[in-house]
């Protein structure tokens, strides 16, 4: 683990070294080539420090300690080059790191000095290729990705597609994407057959089982410029997941025991694993409108109300109003609320009836209100953010959140773009 | 219930129509304003990690530029 973020660190302090090199002047073109050779457009580094904590944890049933730490890192690096028709093929690289630890999913396995997936790291490296006529802004690209967890395993595959009208001042953009994941069954200690493995490298004798997830979704956007101060975008984001969609190490308790019509308990007897329908289709339908007040205000609003075939229904809103304190510092609170219907699938611990055909008590999928406060603050000096030339701007973002179910979070994100 | 939903949505749509085939034609050197950062019809990229931990804590995902299903066991 401490090798991967050393690697990190070393490959973006040498990409920021590389930058730092005393700037030459120009020198200035008069004819008409246009560089072909590979360059660097932009780099960024976005890192996030985020902390829960909560009663509702799904692993034990609806109860127990939601408690959860995640330090996120990602670093993009945009290449780009002309080929001889004069379009320009951009490269986007991305390499994410995500280490996590949980609380609820150290209740896989309660015995144990600390189960399997008590703490875990993601790596997801993807690599975007787009090429773009410059003349007319049309664009197409495509996506490859990979995820990889301890328990979880992804490959992703995407197509990108620009149109921009003569005017400019209408875009509509489309995308496919598609992910096959496997992810390994891991049950609840009390729960696993004979013979069945806990999924831990260290318990290699036994087998677990594997099954898959995947996810098919299109974006349709269309912004529009309205006025010389005001821009609007419409996005629509069907998809489609089939597969193995419940979290089969979270447990359900029953409001009767399937052997003897006893009321709730911690018995094995009234408890089963999460079930949930193997396929669910999703609607989300979103508007974003951006109004520039004055040369000091700035607001930034966006609306999405989302669908389910699971009965999940919600609507959350969210405005911006970034300050222009100067030109090149802004600080931007922001306020985002949500609202959802629940899924027909959930119930709290011990409530559930022997009956029901698909079962969960993840609070995640209940009815519940959240909110979402906080601020951010942007640096974007002309020469560069504290006098470093190519250290284009630095973002700092703090934001605390509220569910209605009395989860509670703070994430604190930075962002540096190196240009 | 139903009322509210059959005037609410079709009202939303007609205003956004309203919105968009209202708008003016805006020259390229008119841009200044919609060309500034702040600006960016995009979620920033520092709320990346916000998308993907709302993504978990809610049931609804997607139409925002974050993630909407696949490659992290999450729903």
């Amino acid at each position: 683990m401490r090798k991967i973020y050393l690697s990190v660190l070393a490959l973006y302090l040498s990409i920021l070294a590389s930058h730092a090199q005393p700037v030459q002047p120009p020198v200035k073109d008069t004819s008409n080539y246009e560089m072909r050779k590979l360059k660097v457009d932009e780099i960024n580094f976005v890192s996030a420090y985020y902390h829960q904590n909560g009663n509702n944890s799904a692993v034990t049933g609806g109860i127990g300690s939601e408690k959860l730490t995640d330090f996120a890192n990602t670093i993009d690096l945009q290449l780009s080059k002309y080929n001889r028709a004069g379009r320009k093929n951009t490269l986007l690289f991305e390499l994410g790191v995500d280490h996590y630890t949980s609380a609820s999913s150290d209740k896989i396995d309660p015995y144990s000095v600390s189960s399997a997936s008590s703490q875990d790291t993601r790596i997801y490296p993807s690599l975007n290729w787009t090429q773009s006529n410059e003349n007319t802004g049309n664009s197409f690209g495509f996506t490859g990705s990979a995820s990889h967890e301890f328990d979880y395993q992804s490959f992703g595959a995407g197509f990108n597609l620009t149109r921009l009208s003569h005017d400019k001042n209408t875009q509509f953009d489309f995308k496919l994407q598609a992910f096959l994941d496997k992810w390994k069954v891991i049950l609840p200690v009390e729960l696993r057959p004979a013979g069945y493995g806990s999924g831990s490298n260290r318990d290699g004798r036994n087998p677990v089982d594997h099954k898959p997830r995947n996810s098919f979704s299109a974006s349709f956007s269309l912004s529009q410029v309205v006025t010389q101060r005001m821009q609007v975008l419409l996005v629509a984001e069907p998809s489609y997941q089939k597969g193995l969609l419940a979290t089969d190490y979270q447990r359900v308790y029953f409001n009767g025991d399937f052997a003897t019509g006893a009321g709730p308990n911690n018995d094995i007897f009234n408890e089963r694993i999460e079930k949930l329908p193997g396929g669910r289709y999703k609607l989300p339908v979103a508007v974003r409108l951006n109004y520039f007040l004055d040369d000091r205000f700035i607001i930034r609003t966006f609306y999405r109300y989302y669908t389910d075939s699971w009965g999940i229904r919600a609507h959350t809103a969210e405005i911006e109003v970034p300050v222009k304190i100067t030109p090149f510092i802004s600080v931007s609170p922001f306020y985002r609320y949500s609202t959802q219907k629940g899924t027909k699938y959930f119930a709290p611990y011990g409530q559930h009836s022997v009956t029901d055909e698909y079962y969960t008590s993840d609070y995640d999928l209940s009815t519940l209100h959240s909110n979402f406060v906080g601020s951010g603050i942007r640096l974007a000096p002309p020469d560069g953010v504290f006098g470093i030339p190519h250290l284009n701007a630095l973002e700092l973002r703090f934001g605390h959140y509220m569910r209605s179910t009395g989860l509670n979070s703070n994430i604190v994100t930075l962002n540096l773009k190196i240009k | 219930m139903n009322i509210r939903k059959y005037i609410t949505i079709p009202s939303i749509a007609i205003g956004m129509a309203c919105t968009l085939f209202s708008c003016s034609t805006v020259k390229p050197y008119q841009k200044n304003r919609l060309n500034d950062s702040e600006m960016e019809l995009s979620a920033r990229k520092t709320q990346k990690f916000e998308q993907n931990f709302q993504l978990y804590r809610e049931g609804a995902s997607g139409a925002n530029g974050g993630k909407s299903g696949g490659g992290c066991g999450c729903n």
